[in-house]
């Protein structure tokens, strides 16, 4: 939280103005660290799949779930901090020409659906695994989303991050980072906290059966 | 306040709200897994043997 903090102070106090876009290209600063920790999670919550996969371990279920849970909260705030960028920005709350957006909402809605697909079933190794098959196939979805922007022909949607390198100044890249840092250890802190919270409950009904 | 400051508010305030909430819901969690520790404690005392 400290360093989230420190994140936030940067961007409203310290970084420059961006010459273009002028205050609201502050929305940067949380919206692009929110989204790639959003990436992040699907991420590692594929990865967990792919271990609870190869390994059958159930441990790996409880924090590929976990992840994506955190996952879809972290893209449900992209979508929100984005639209908002959006109206300042372009005059409009969604652009459906933009493939980033559309490809991200479509990523949200996949990893929403996992939800869905996980609670239909009962708990036990079939769940696990078709759960973890789910999983994987989101993570697909990842880098496409990632490169569309560089992909599209016709966009608006701000392109930072280019082969050259961070197209800003270094004070602003190193906002960011900074927000970046922030933005992945607070995930970091709220995914731990889920999960040892879902153990305890596992724990706790385990313990409530041994009882009655 | 200009349109562009309000937006860029409403932004950060939406991170900094999900957060608080975020944290409200663990709370709550904690809350609720305390009391049933409490009632799975009674409950485990109540089946101890008379002398045990």
């Amino acid at each position: 939280m400290l360093l989230l903090g420190g994140g936030v102070a940067l961007a409203l106090l310290w970084a420059p103005e961006d010459a273009d876009q002028g205050i609201s290209q502050r929305i940067f600063y949380i919206h692009v660290p929110v989204a790639l920790t959003a990436y992040a999670c699907f991420g590692w919550g594929a990865w967990k799949a792919l271990r609870h996969l190869w390994t059958r371990g159930e441990r790996y279920d409880l924090e590929s779930y976990t992840a994506i849970h955190m996952g879809t909260i972290f893209g449900l705030l992209t979508l929100v901090t984005g639209s908002i960028w959006a109206k300042i920005s372009w005059g409009v709350w969604w652009s459906w020409g933009e493939r980033q957006l559309v490809l991200f909402l479509i990523l949200f809605l996949f990893y929403s659906a996992y939800f869905m697909l996980r609670f239909s079933v009962d708990a036990g190794p079939a769940r696990a695994n078709l759960s973890a098959v789910y999983a994987l196939f989101g993570v697909v979805l990842i880098p496409v989303s990632f490169l569309a922007i560089r992909l599209a022909e016709n966009f608006i949607h701000p392109v930072v991050f280019t082969r050259e390198g961070p197209q800003m100044a270094g004070s602003m890249f190193a906002t960011f980072l900074v927000c970046l840092a922030g933005t992945l250890a607070l995930a970091g802190a709220l995914y731990s906290n889920e999960l040892t919270g879902k153990r305890l409950d596992e724990r706790l009904l385990e313990l409530r059966e041994l009882l009655a | 306040m200009s349109a562009g400051e309000k937006y860029l508010a409403a932004a950060y305030a939406v991170v900094l709200g999900a957060v608080l909430a975020y944290v409200a819901i663990i709370a709550l969690k904690l809350a609720r897994m305390e009391r049933e520790l409490d009632e799975l404690a009674q409950l485990a005392r109540g089946r101890r043997p008379a002398g045990g």
